[in-house]
């Protein structure tokens, strides 16, 4: 007889997906977005998204051994958030405002709290909101992407949105000529953070966490849908002063906010109902601040308000549980 | 044959573990040898033990009595060969514990007892019939072995109008019931005519999952000038759970906290059927009864016709033995089955599998926290939510626990076999429940 029995209670047999296959899944998932974005901003979007990365993991490494809790930088969670953070920056973000951010992200908004699993607010983007506020500077230097080796020069330059902002600001209506079109902005030939520039790198990407399960459909769709409608309502009221739904889905922050950034699990409701109910709050938030706030983008402040919002959220959505249907018999 | 596989009747929640079932569900029955000792516990189902009513150094037939049943909610239990009572005594029980058990030294004659006498179910009343149920010791055999007259003795003021035989053999590897259908379609149809008179249900329906092509086809056709209807169903864990298996074919839920008898119906297994079958029929106390050895850790899975009482070491070695050094030894399935201190414990009535894994089926796991991606949400068939009430299990805050529905979670264990982060989620509501009960009973 064997000398090493396991003896638990029941199930005996486990699916195969880990913590860590997750977290992975979801790098795998950025790297096209990523690589749209070194394209686009050469050098220095390398260099920002390998400070932010390391400067997480190191951030995270650091703080549970001065804590002493065991390191679980291994799980890869770090790591993603690192990423998360390099996308939510402009091109030529300073390495200090990077570390600044890792730093913020980590230990402020996550170890702070517990560490994975027990933060509240969406670390990247928490650090992403800390840096815009204080160094907003920085934050909004904006160049216009300058391809690799094509041997142009990074010029300054606004985004779409920022674009759309002043000039209705300005003259009460939208500029009468866009730089770029659609298809810039679908491919992310465009001024941005790193990771808002292409959403269709973004698309690829969320359409391979759906497939490998490791979001649902619930918060990318109420999302994006919900800013669909309310950007159509107001772009049909009156179409020079808002711009179109369209122009709305491929600018900014939307794409990768609602594909990555909102559908964190630690930060989102838990059931399908919630989940709708959270996007369809961050769309609609999204549309507020982006028409009437004063800053030109809204998206991380919509997440962050929903992310207040879901343990709420979470207790009027439960499922209906077995045995409270009326059936009849 | 085609069993469409859209459109299937079946649950919401729910997961799809692969079922493994291909070691053995081509492998006919064999009837299992004579094993030199039999360990024949008087605990063996749902409610109060059988009280023993032999001695030893007594001689038994095959059948005899030999422990009575304590209550209303208890069965009598008997000899599955014939020889001699050696021990009455406690023995090492797959509940984990020594339990009392009468220990038969088999005579090699396997006699039955003389006087065992069938009878024509068209000639006997539904109490008859009853009586013989629960005279043979019957219990649901699908693993939960509760007392099946019990189930057949519904109150006048919860009228029955469904009955549905389970078929569907949702646990993974297990093929005990695939096989039965297969080879003893006559018995089950049998032990249908037998329910049908004693609950006079105006409704019938054979529950099957639709990776059993075959056992559908053949109860189809079997029962194609009878008032039984054989009801393919989605291929998903836990179908075969009682009232996710009675939402599938009928749409009632049966209430929280009540029984299927509060929406009219009737639950049996289909060994259970053959069982009510051969006791009605042929006379035959429930003694026996099929099972598949398999997994990993065996040389060589089978489906044996085992006589209760049989030790689980006996039952590999007709396997061929073990392969390799065995990690973990599960009676039942994977999803529910219980592991097990050693393979020295008898088989019992409720006994549908024995489960050999090696070490390699039995990862290290560690536990992380929890990421809340709901996975265990949207496979809970009870539709509570899993994590938030193991939170509080953990916290030991009770009340929250039961304020979140911890006793409706019906330990299917889809929670812990989804959890990414390794958190023995339906472990923990286990524990919440056994705590909110004592405070009941408390209370």
């Amino acid at each position: 007889m064997s000398s090493q029995l396991y003896l638990s209670s029941s199930p005996h047999v486990y699916a195969g997906d880990r913590t860590e296959q997750i977290m992975r899944g979801v790098i795998y998932a950025l790297l096209p977005a990523c690589g749209v974005a070194v394209y686009f901003f050469g050098l220095p979007a390398l260099v920002t998204l390998a400070l932010a990365t390391f400067g997480c993991v190191g951030f995270e490494a650091a703080c549970q051994k001065a804590m002493k809790q065991p390191v679980t930088v291994k799980d890869g969670s770090a790591a993603l958030t690192g990423i998360l953070l390099a996308l939510n920056l402009p091109p030529n973000a300073p390495w200090w405002l990077t570390l600044l951010g890792a730093f913020v992200a980590i230990v402020i908004s996550k170890q702070i709290y517990g560490g994975l699993g027990y933060n509240p607010f969406n670390p990247a983007l928490v650090a992403r909101v800390v840096l815009l506020i204080s160094f907003p500077v920085q934050m909004t230097r904006w160049t216009a992407p300058a391809p690799l080796f094509s041997g142009i020069d990074a010029v300054s330059t606004a985004t779409p949105l920022g674009q759309a902002k002043e000039s209705v600001m300005l003259t009460g209506s939208l500029p009468s000529s866009m730089q770029g079109g659609m298809g810039d902005f679908l491919l992310g030939n465009m001024a941005g953070c790193l990771g808002e520039v292409s959403a269709l790198a973004l698309l690829l990407g969320g359409a391979y966490l759906l497939v490998r399960r490791i979001i649902t459909w619930h918060i990318p769709v109420a999302y994006l849908g919900s800013t669909v409608v309310l950007a159509g309502i107001f772009w049909l009221v009156d179409g020079s002063r808002y711009p179109d739904p369209l122009f709305h889905l491929l600018t900014g922050g939307l794409m990768l906010g609602a594909l990555f950034m909102a559908t964190d699990m630690v930060t989102s409701p838990i059931t399908g109902r919630g989940q709708i109910v959270y996007g369809i709050g961050c769309g609609i938030l999204t549309v507020l601040i982006r028409l009437f706030g004063g800053y030109p983008e809204g998206v991380s402040f919509a997440i962050l308000l929903m992310n207040a919002a879901t343990p709420l959220i979470d207790r009027y959505t439960q499922p209906t549980k077995f045995g409270y249907v009326e059936t009849k018999a | 044959m085609s069993v469409a596989m859209k459109n299937l009747k079946t649950f919401p929640g729910g997961l799809h573990p692969p079922d493994n079932k291909q070691w053995s569900a081509d492998k006919p029955i064999e009837d299992c040898p004579m094993p030199d000792e039999l360990v024949i516990p008087l605990a063996q189902h749902i409610g109060a033990p059988a009280e023993a009513c032999v001695e030893a150094g007594e001689l038994v037939k095959k059948g005899q009595l030999v422990g009575t049943a304590k209550g209303f909610v208890s069965v009598p239990i008997h000899a599955s060969t014939s020889g001699e009572v050696v021990a009455v005594e406690p023995r090492p029980h797959p509940m984990g514990k020594a339990l009392p058990a009468v220990v038969i030294k088999p005579d090699g004659e396997d006699a039955w007892l003389p006087g065992l006498q069938g009878g024509d179910p068209a000639s006997l009343s539904p109490v008859e019939l009853r009586d013989r149920i629960r005279d043979a010791g019957i219990v649901g055999m699908g693993g939960a072995t509760f007392p099946a007259h019990v189930k057949l003795s519904p109150p006048e003021d919860k009228p029955i109008d469904t009955l549905i035989l389970n078929g569907v053999e949702c646990e993974p590897y297990l093929t005990a019931d695939h096989r039965l259908m297969l080879e003893r379609p006559e018995a089950i149809l049998g032990g249908i005519a037998i329910l049908q008179k004693i609950l006079g249900v105006k409704r019938t329906c054979i529950g099957i999952e639709a990776n059993k092509p075959d056992a559908i086809e053949q109860l189809t056709a079997a029962t194609s000038d009878l008032p039984i209807e054989v009801v393919p169903l989605q291929v998903k864990y836990p179908q075969g759970a009682e009232k996710q298996l009675i939402l599938a074919i009928t749409g009632r839920e049966v209430p929280s906290g009540g029984l299927p008898m509060d929406v009219g119906v009737v639950v049996q297994n289909v060994g259970t059927c053959t069982a009510i079958d051969d006791a009605v029929r042929r006379g035959l106390p429930l003694v026996e009864r099929i099972a598949t050895i398999t997994g990993p850790g065996v040389v060589e899975p089978k489906n044996l016709r085992i006589r209760v009482g049989t030790s689980l070491q006996y039952l590999v070695d007709q396997c061929g033995g073990l392969k390799g050094e065995p990690a973990k030894i599960i009676m039942g399935g994977p999803m529910m089955g219980m592991a097990q201190l050693s393979l020295d414990v008898p088989a019992t009535r409720g006994t549908s599998g024995l489960l050999l894994f090696t070490s390699e089926n039995v990862p290290v796991r560690p536990e992380g926290p929890c990421l809340r991606c709901g996975r265990c949400v949207r496979a809970c068939p009870a539709r509570i939510l899993p994590t938030t009430i193991a939170a509080y299990a953990r916290l030991d805050l009770t009340d929250e626990a039961e304020a979140y529905h911890a006793m409706d979670c019906i330990e299917c264990g889809c929670c812990t076999y989804s959890c990414p982060a390794a958190l023995p989620l339906v472990q923990a509501i286990r524990g919440a429940k056994g705590a909110i009960l004592a405070k009941r009973r408390k209370g």
